[in-house]
């Protein structure tokens, strides 16, 4: 039963018309307060070109900036039995994913693709925090499974980009299952001697961070991630005192032993490159801005729309 | 002293009634006819109310603090038990105790939950909330089962992990991910019962194992229901509505297929007779281990790993 792309499957020229940038917009960084030209933004991957302050970025465009020539293939993912706890608060849990899926134009949370990265197969799983928080339910479960299958079938490494704003709660203890779910995906990969690389972007929390996103063999962070289990402002109102700046931030966690590295967006590809390489036995790459690859099956393009996708 | 929620208040009237009479009772027999006929009632009454508590109502009894605790489990169902502490790396977390211990004289490695009975004990035992350093113990403690074949059994009891600086500074997450992913590897049976409390990342830290059960008013949730008011209704005193969506009974997780088996309390919940309860859930632990007798440990580890692969596939039709 394919019950997301039907309810989502946008007109491609809204489609478009949101995912392509206006050129006569600015965006203002909450950092520095620079006025930024959209497109110059989007240019430098959602990094203020100013002060370097890292905005959000879907999956989409991430994945376009990551992969040789920016090519990638979507990995379906398998669509979870829809509203599984018949949760009802305020609004019905599936007027809110429809409103996500109308905002983003993309079925859930987690985008799962492969393409290469310095001519190193890889798969890639993006979590996407402009859906409803990056929440965390059974088909981001399903989407890591699916990445950690392929990724052992075609032996390649698997990257994960981490984002979400905590549980989707309205999938209740089907959302708490997804931790253990989720671990099984990373033991998929340790056993089969396979890579797994986390990085870690703003914000992580709650359960994706109490499993998946910290079981990786290096952990990278953006600047300025807020990476945790518990949000501040629980600890806040628990032990009723000020946090110290910078608490949870990527570079307090680095200090605290948590992380391997703490990258800029900019220069991810460049070192994913370099350690994917090194792990995998293979020689130094030729650094460069490399073409696609030249394989009949990787033809899918990056911009192709999510709801597209034959499932 | 009986210690009544809230809902209980009619039935605390009846029985507080029927104490008094019986009190007076020793000078008259027709005031202990009318006393016994107030026991009947208020008997009756705990039934019912039992019978039809809703979802909000199990989280007050599951929290109830006459409730037995992971203590008192293992005082009156392991012989031999031998508490082991520390985590090797920082500290002792007593929100966690855990060590060697006999099930019908069997070695197991037991690993639970302690909340605490009084203000001090509740303090010691920071409410049953742990710290990196209680998963790090149950860690090296389900190592120790694994090298020497013996069963792991979690006693699950805990509002959640501690949501405090130091925990996080400490590597809170990664603990409970580790501890996750250490009890996805056990080639030895694990049996997991939420006794109480099931708080979210700190519980399934616990409880990833072949099978769980849960007590019959016991209740496990991704979040408390007053977080998940405040949240989604913008409101904490939505709670009841909260834990109603939430599916967090014993009840609606069996229905789901998170939980494996409903361990029945003794009417009136497990604070009314705890030896009873925990009798029942000492029934229930001989009976699931000896579902694994003769299988080997690749066998085990599988058969753990595909029930959560497979878990929640069909909804609550499943
Ligand atoms: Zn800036």
């Amino acid at each position: 039963m394919n019950w997301i792309s039907n309810y989502v499957r946008p007109k491609i020229g809204s489609l478009f018309n949101r995912r392509e940038v206006p050129e006569n917009l600015w965006t203002k960084c909450d950092e520095c307060g620079s006025m930024l030209f959209h497109r110059e933004l989007a240019e430098n991957q959602n990094v203020c070109t100013q002060c370097g302050n890292h905005m959000p970025i879907t999956p989409r465009a991430r994945f376009r900036a990551l992969f040789d020539g920016g090519a990638f293939t979507e990995i379906p993912v398998t669509a979870p039995t829809p509203d599984p706890l018949q949760f009802r608060d305020q609004k019905k849990y599936p007027d809110r994913l429809r409103a996500a899926q109308r905002e983003t134009g993309e079925k859930e949370a987690m985008l799962v693709v492969q393409g290469e990265i310095g001519r190193v197969p890889v798969v890639a799983a993006g979590q996407d925090f402009t859906f409803m928080a990056g929440s965390m339910g059974m088909y981001v479960g399903n989407a890591i499974l699916a990445a950690a299958t392929r990724a052992v079938e075609r032996r390649c490494p698997l990257v994960l980009f981490s984002a979400a704003g905590g549980a989707r709660m309205q999938e209740g203890i089907l959302s708490l299952m997804q931790m253990p779910r989720t671990t099984v995906a990373v033991e998929m990969l340790k056993e089969a001697g396979l890579p797994y690389i986390v990085i870690l972007t703003h914000p992580t929390t709650g359960g994706v961070t109490a499993s998946y996103a910290m079981l990786g063999d290096v952990h990278i962070a953006e600047p300025g991630a807020l990476i945790c289990f518990a949000g501040p402002r629980v600890i806040e109102q628990t032990i009723r005192e000020k946090l110290p700046e910078g608490f949870q931030r990527a570079e307090y966690l680095l200090d605290h032993g948590m992380l391997d590295r703490v990258t800029d967006r900019r220069h991810q590809r460049e070192e994913l490159t370099v350690i994917l390489r090194m792990l995998l036995g293979l020689d130094p790459a030729v650094q460069a801005d490399l073409p696609p690859p030249v394989l009949s099956n990787a033809a899918a393009v990056a911009t192709q729309p999510a709801a597209s996708a034959e499932r | 002293m009986t210690q009544y929620l809230d809902f209980e208040k009619q039935l605390a009237d009846l029985e507080g009634k029927a104490e008094e009479l019986r009190a007076m009772a020793e000078r008259d027999d027709d005031v202990d006819e009318q006393a016994r006929a107030l026991d009947q009632k208020a008997k009756q009454r705990l039934q019912t109310l039992y019978k039809n508590l809703t979802p909000w109502q199990k989280c007050q009894v599951a929290r109830h603090p006459d409730r037995p605790h992971c203590r008192d489990y293992v005082r009156d169902l392991f012989t031999e038990y031998t508490p082991l502490a520390g985590d090797r790396n920082f500290a002792d977390d007593h929100a966690v105790m855990g060590g060697l211990a006999r099930l019908d004289g069997r070695a197991v490695v037991i690993i639970g939950h302690e909340k605490g009975n009084d203000t001090k004990s509740r303090l010691e035992h920071n409410f049953g909330m742990a710290r990196p350093e209680g998963y790090r113990k149950a860690i090296r403690l389900m190592d120790l089962a694994d090298r020497f074949g013996l069963p792991v059994i979690t006693l699950i009891d805990t509002p959640g992990a501690y949501p405090g600086k130091g925990a996080e500074e400490r590597g809170q997450s990664e603990a409970i991910a580790r501890s996750t992913q250490r009890c996805l590897r056990l080639g030895v049976p694990m049996v997991s019962v939420i006794v109480g409390e099931g708080g979210s990342g700190g519980a399934v830290a616990f409880a990833t194992a072949n099978r769980v059960a849960m007590l019959e008013h016991s209740v496990y949730s991704v979040i408390s229901p007053e977080g998940c008011a405040s949240i989604l209704w913008k409101d904490a005193e939505k709670m009841r509505e909260a834990a109603e969506a939430l599916r967090l009974t014993a009840q609606d997780l069996k229905r789901l297929g998170v939980i494996d088996r409903i361990i029945a309390e003794p009417v009136g919940g497990a604070q009314r007779d705890g030896r009873a309860a925990v009798a029942a859930v000492g029934e229930a632990l001989t009976d699931l281990l000896g579902g694994f007798a003769g299988m080997d440990p690749a066998a085990i580890r599988a058969e753990r790993r595909q029930k959560f692969v497979a878990m929640g596939a069909k909804g609550l039709a499943a």
